[in-house]
């Protein structure tokens, strides 16, 4: 996998994470430029698409889309299913997550993410070791911003 | 030290932490820049601060101002503070803001090296995730490098989710310093066989990407994967697994042989679905490479066959699954296999052509493709009439162009190859002109000029379509919309010129080509049509100089020379410079004309001479002329140096050459020969190789010779020529029909054969299914290739492509003609134009209702005063004029520039930012003779009472380039604001009775006309409908655009007609009844 984006229905950035080394203005013009194609779709349509070179999986739930590209050779179907594995992920974590949750958390939300794939490959497949390992290291983390409780608008 | 602490955790109660930022920033989305600048100001003071844990939060709500877009790179150092904090929690953020923010060029990553080795060799397994995690964002050379040795230890570390870790990186670590790989390369291989599970796969997915970039060194692996394939589960690493082995097969065909029997019974068993897509990929793919350079043995290859069907079958049932997401997979995979084995994939064509149903556009867009690659002969009608049948449903016009380019490709693919029956593709083409709004004019004309070029039989036809065309070019130039059509117009006037002695009707076909519309053309169409036009008039000309009678031949000329001068002041160079010279010629013909000199066969010579298609490479056929050496030098070659002796050199320049010419040419031949044998020989023993169908063979063959085309007989029951109706139907029909007699007469011989046969071999000839060859084409294209032979007849000209006979004899005349006739045409512009200059004095035109009054430059017809319903649903008042402006002079007219006096009651709605007394720019231009309708809009307060207003519209005249003024007056009755609304009698009975209404009425005496035309008068003229008619008596209704319902009750009784009126507003309907009675007093 190239880079993973999540962005919201207004064209909104949610996540980024990267695994091919670009520069910023590289990174910022394939944003634009994909976030728009995506949003353009139709709903019907079927959550693939060839971009430049490569092919593009996207998916969305709710209110975020959940974007991926990925190489010729790759296949489309496991990559829509790492999507939804981390969905599932983020879920059991926040507890029926909102988009809000990633706003507010998106350094948890980033933590999953790295817990789940790894330089752009999944490196754990089991979810339940994957939320294991996120507890264990939230718990070595000192107390503090569990202090603030949120307040969500 | 203690207060220090305390003093820290007081100011920190005061920051901002990641939630007020983004709450913050959620709060002032009018000046987010402003909010995000004064954040930043405090985090750089943060920053400042010793405290880590302060500073660590400022990273972190950089880490977030970065996704936004805004640039952190000032705070690099700063992160690095974090990633080394001793704090976990920091630690964290601080990698995790590295991983967002560094590249490959952040020049302080040379820092982290010690940093990231001590974390990575900590006690804490987090520590060292962490610290993997990072890096495998912004791992650099030299950290690849210098870290290397590191993290291979870490491969053999006791937790496995460290190992994990270690094995992915080692990948980013191979791509960066390629060194690393020999020495970790014998752990990865230990790592295959890890008791973790997810360590294994971890394993699995990095040999699959390394083996994906250079499979051969790690063919040795193949019998580990093999058992890890059968023995595992996860379907995440036989996903990689089927992916190592699909790039090893190549380098390794016994491979494919193994990997049958595991892979079949993957797709029999497994229910995910992207496993099976990736087995059956797989097994595609592995197919291309097999087919060609290892051959495998046949038994295996007709196994390999029988699986690869089975994929075909699967692939089906992913097409017809109700997900889009495998119905475009299937797609995408089926187009892989249509490259190797049409056949296969031309099968399923039912349901390829279901997928052009699908809603989603990607979906049709692949099925398009695949269709392209699965047309025969057989089924190329059908496939195109579908698709025919989804151009006109499409909505949006990319797909719609896209449709339309896909039936061009698919029928002209390979020199026409599949069009049996041109007549038919013409039609197609023809049709294809009434799309709306398409871009491809240009494809479809230049098709049109290809097959009537190349298909010498079907250009009587074709002449006859495109004459019609022509003469119904208003269709494609009347609408802006429809510009990129008119191109195909270019083609139409070409092939009607070319071709004219095909014409039915050559004199309509000259009229239609020299309308003043044409003149709204662009420009290089106009040139076509000029060029053309004097091609048909050759032909023409001769035609009638063949009858006695003189004077239609005369009648000819004397329309060229009317129309002419249209194109001579075209603003186009091409256009003016062809019209000029075409005109004089003209003119100098009628001369001879008038003098009796048969002068049509001398016209006729201009344009004599047969176009011919011609093949890049043809230049090649053309034969040498006797005593042209074409390697002999035309000058002495400057000799290289003077010192070199002069003998060798003359042999150099005369032998050399010519022998090893000849001789590379002869091996060539025989190498040539003989490769093609091999080759053939090859592809016999192939059985997956499809022998090339015969039949394209033939046309190559067939091709030379007119005479030899095939022209079958068509019983035509449909008259052929009907304009504007869809044609290309019937000819599915016909070929069918054809097919199925050429099928019983074909049957009928074989009966034959094998009676006479009776008793010979007794062997059965399989007649079943059509076979391609079977269908012989009506018509033929003439296929220009390098490899065809020129007939005799065929043997280009050398010259010139078009043998002109030059006139020499009137040349000498024309000259001297010339400017005397010139002259009078000058004088009689001038007094054109002095003669308008007379009238000005009186020009005030009123204009009303569709009668002009008086005859001036310009015309101006108002069509009532139409009313825009879009607008009144919103406010009631809006009503918009349609003006027809029509050029009654010679001259261009520019720059028009309407303009009305508004008043308090009604104003012309002008652009914003324009003042109440600009005038509107028409946005046309008027060349001479030709009208056009210009819209504006009005707005009303109150349309209870009649209206005129006052207004003038200004013009320039090209060539006089004098601001011209023309006043008029738009009169809005009060019937104008009604617009015609059907009642029912009841809602009209309960209009009625509701006592709403006012009451009036009027009496027409003297009205001398049927009831009915009375009745139907004020319809059209009072916007009223009828609602119920009882013998004398009918009962009419009308609705303003303000709503104001309008009731009539008509009575007649000899001569005089009493209307009752009722309506919620008395001055609406007594203006109204005023205007019915107007409207009956004049006649």
């Amino acid at each position: 996998m190239q880079f993973m984006l999540l962005f919201s229905r207004q064209g909104k950035l949610r996540l980024q994470k990267w695994y091919v080394p670009l520069s910023d203005k590289e990174k910022k013009k394939i944003t634009r430029e994909l976030v728009q194609t995506v949003l353009a779709r139709k709903p019907k349509m079927c959550s693939f698409l060839e971009w430049r070179d490569l092919k593009v999986v996207y998916k969305r739930y709710a209110s975020l889309y959940f974007c991926c590209a990925i190489e010729e050779q790759d296949n489309e179907l496991i990559t829509l299913e790492i999507i939804h594995r981390y969905v599932e992920l983020l879920d059991k974590y926040f507890g029926s997550v909102c988009e809000l949750d990633i706003i507010f958390n998106f350094e948890k939300a980033y933590f999953i993410l790295d817990e789940f794939l790894l330089g752009g490959e999944a490196q754990e497949t089991s979810k339940k070791t994957v939320l294991k390992a996120i507890e264990q290291a939230d718990l070595l983390q000192e107390v503090r911003p569990h202090v603030v409780t949120l307040h969500y608008e | 030290m203690a207060l220090k602490i305390v003093k820290g955790s007081i100011d920190r109660m005061f920051d901002k932490n990641l939630q007020d930022l983004v709450r913050g920033i959620r709060n002032h989305k009018e000046d987010e820049a402003k909010y995000i600048s004064t954040c930043i100001d405090e985090i750089k003071q943060e920053l400042k601060q010793d405290n880590i844990a302060v500073k660590a939060n400022a990273v972190c709500k950089l880490t977030y101002l970065q996704m936004l877009g805004y640039d952190v790179s000032w705070a690099a150092f700063n992160i690095v503070e974090v990633m080394s904090s001793s704090k976990f929690t920091y630690k964290r953020i601080g990698y995790l803001a590295a991983s967002q923010c560094f590249h490959e060029s952040t020049d302080v990553i040379m820092l982290t090296t010690n940093q990231i080795r001590k974390d990575l060799s900590s006690p804490n397994q987090y520590d060292t995730g962490v610290a993997l995690t990072g890096l495998s964002c912004f791992v650099t050379p030299d950290l690849a490098r210098d870290l290397a040795n590191d993290i291979m230890t870490l491969m053999s570390h006791t937790k496995p989710y460290i190992r994990k870790k270690a094995v992915l990186i080692m990948y980013k670590v191979f791509l960066k310093y390629p060194e690393s790989l020999r020495p970790a390369f014998p752990r990865l291989k230990e790592k295959l066989e890890d008791p973790d599970p997810g360590v294994q796969s971890a394993a699995v997915n990095v040999i699959c990407e390394l083996a994906r970039r250079n499979p051969k060194n790690y063919l040795s692996l193949a019998p580990l994967f093999f058992k890890l394939m059968t023995s595992s589960t996860n379907n995440w690493v036989l996903i990689k697994i089927i992916k190592l082995f699909g790039a090893l097969t190549p380098l390794e065909p016994r491979l494919g042989k193994k990997l049958i029997e595991p892979l079949t019974n993957l797709i029999h068993s497994t229910s995910a679905m992207s496993l099976l897509y990736e087995c059956v990929n797989t097994v595609i793919a592995g197919h291309d490479v097999n087919g060609s350079p290892f051959l495998p043995p046949f038994s295996l290859a007709l196994f390999l066959f029988l699986r690869f069907q089975l994929c075909v079958q699967k692939l089906r049932i992913l097409i017809e699954d109700s997900d889009q997401n495998l119905k475009y997979l299937g797609l995408l995979a089926m187009s892989k296999i249509l490259k190797t084995h049409p056949k296969s994939v031309q099968s399923h064509k039912d349901l390829i052509l279901q997928c052009l149903d699908d809603k989603d556009e990607s979906i049709r867009l692949r099925a398009l493709d695949l269709l392209y690659g699965m047309v025969s002969k057989k089924n190329l009608m059908e496939i195109v009439k579908k698709l025919m049948l989804h151009v006109d449903k499409a909505e949006g016009t990319t797909y719609r162009d896209e449709l339309l380019t896909k039936i061009i490709d698919i029928c002209s693919q390979s020199n026409y190859q599949y069009i049996t029956n041109f007549e038919w593709y013409i039609s197609i083409l023809v049709e294809l002109t009434r799309l709306e709004g398409t871009r491809h004019g240009h494809l479809i004309a230049s098709q049109m000029l290809d097959v009537a070029i190349r298909v010498k039989a079907i250009r009587v036809f074709a002449v006859a379509q495109m004459a019609t065309l022509l003469d119904n070019a208003h269709l494609m130039t009347g609408n802006v919309q429809r510009k990129g059509i008119c191109e195909v117009l270019y083609a139409a006037a070409w092939i009607c010129g070319e071709f004219s002695e095909h014409l039915e009707n050559p004199m309509q076909t000259l009229e239609a080509m020299l309308r003043p519309k044409v003149a709204t053309l662009p420009g290089h169409i106009q040139a076509v049509y000029v060029q053309n036009a004097a091609k048909l008039f050759a032909t023409l000309l001769k035609n009638q100089e063949g009858n006695t009678d003189r004077t239609a031949a005369q009648e000819t000329s004397q329309l060229m020379i009317d129309r002419l001068p249209l194109f001579v002041q075209s603003a186009n160079l091409e256009v003016q410079e062809r019209a000029s010279c075409i005109l004089q010629l003209v003119k100098y013909i009628q001369k001879l004309q008038q003098k009796d000199v048969e002068v049509a066969e001398e016209v006729i010579a201009l344009f004599a001479g047969e176009l011919n298609p011609v093949a890049p490479k043809a230049q090649k056929k053309v034969p040498v002329p006797e005593g042209l050496d074409l390697d002999a030098w035309i000058n002495e070659p400057p000799s290289e140096s003077e010192s070199e002796d002069e003998q060798p050199k003359a042999i150099f320049a005369k032998e050399e050459p010519k022998h090893s010419r000849a001789r590379h040419t002869e091996v060539d031949e025989k190498e040539l020969a003989k490769r093609r044998e091999a080759r053939k020989q090859e592809q016999a023993n192939n059985p997956f190789y499809i022998k090339a169908s015969p039949s394209s063979q033939k046309v190559y063959q067939e091709a030379p010779g007119v005479e030899h085309i095939p022209v079958v007989q068509i019983d035509l029951s449909v008259p052929l020529k009907v304009p504007g109706l869809p044609m290309s139907d019937q000819y599915v029909k016909l070929e069918e029909e054809r097919r199925q007699k050429e099928r019983v007469e074909k049957k009928k011989k074989e009966k034959k054969k094998r009676k006479e046969k009776r008793g010979g071999r007794g062997k059965k000839h399989d007649s079943g299914p059509e076979s391609e060859e079977d269908i012989t084409p009506a018509h033929m294209v003439d296929i220009v290739t390098e490899e065809m032979p020129l007939a005799d007849s065929e043997k280009l000209p050398v010259r010139s492509h078009r043998a002109a006979e030059a006139l020499k004899s009137p040349a000498e005349d024309g000259d001297a003609e010339s400017p005397a006739s010139q002259e009078p045409k000058k004088k009689s512009s001038k007094e054109k134009r002095e003669k308008k200059k007379d009238k000005d004095g009186d020009r005030k035109v009123s204009v009303k209702n569709g009668n002009p009054t008086r005859e001036t430059a310009l015309w101006m017809y108002i069509y009532g005063a139409e009313i825009d319903i879009q607008g009144n649903l919103q406010d009631g008042s809006q009503v918009v004029v349609s003006v027809i402006f029509e050029n009654k002079c010679d001259n261009f007219l520019k720059t028009m520039e309407f303009n009305v006096l508004d008043s308090l009651n009604s104003k012309l709605q002008r652009p914003e930012g324009s003042g109440p007394h600009d005038g509107l720019s028409v946005p046309f231009q008027l060349p001479p003779g030709v009208s056009n309708e210009a819209r504006f809009v009005f707005t009303m307060q109150s349309i209870v009472m009649p209206q005129k207003l006052k207004g003038t519209l200004t013009f320039i005249i090209k060539d006089s380039s004098t601001h011209e003024k023309l006043d008029f007056k738009l009169h809005f009755t009060c019937s104008s604001y009604l617009i015609t609304t059907p009642c029912y009698s009841d809602a009209f009975a309960k209009l009625l009775e509701s006592g709403d209404l006012k009451c009036s009425s009027v009496r027409l005496e003297g009205v001398n006309m049927p009831f009915h035309h009375l009745l139907a008068r004020i319809c059209f003229h009072h916007h009223f409908s009828v609602v119920e008619r009882i013998d004398s008596c009918a009962s009419m209704y009308s609705r303003s655009i303000q709503g104001h319902h309008v009731c009539l009750l008509v009575k007649t009784s000899g001569q005089t007609v009493s209307i009752d009126a009722k309506c919620d507003e008395p001055t609406l309907l007594g203006n109204v009844l005023d205007e019915i009675k107007q409207t009956f007093s004049q006649c």
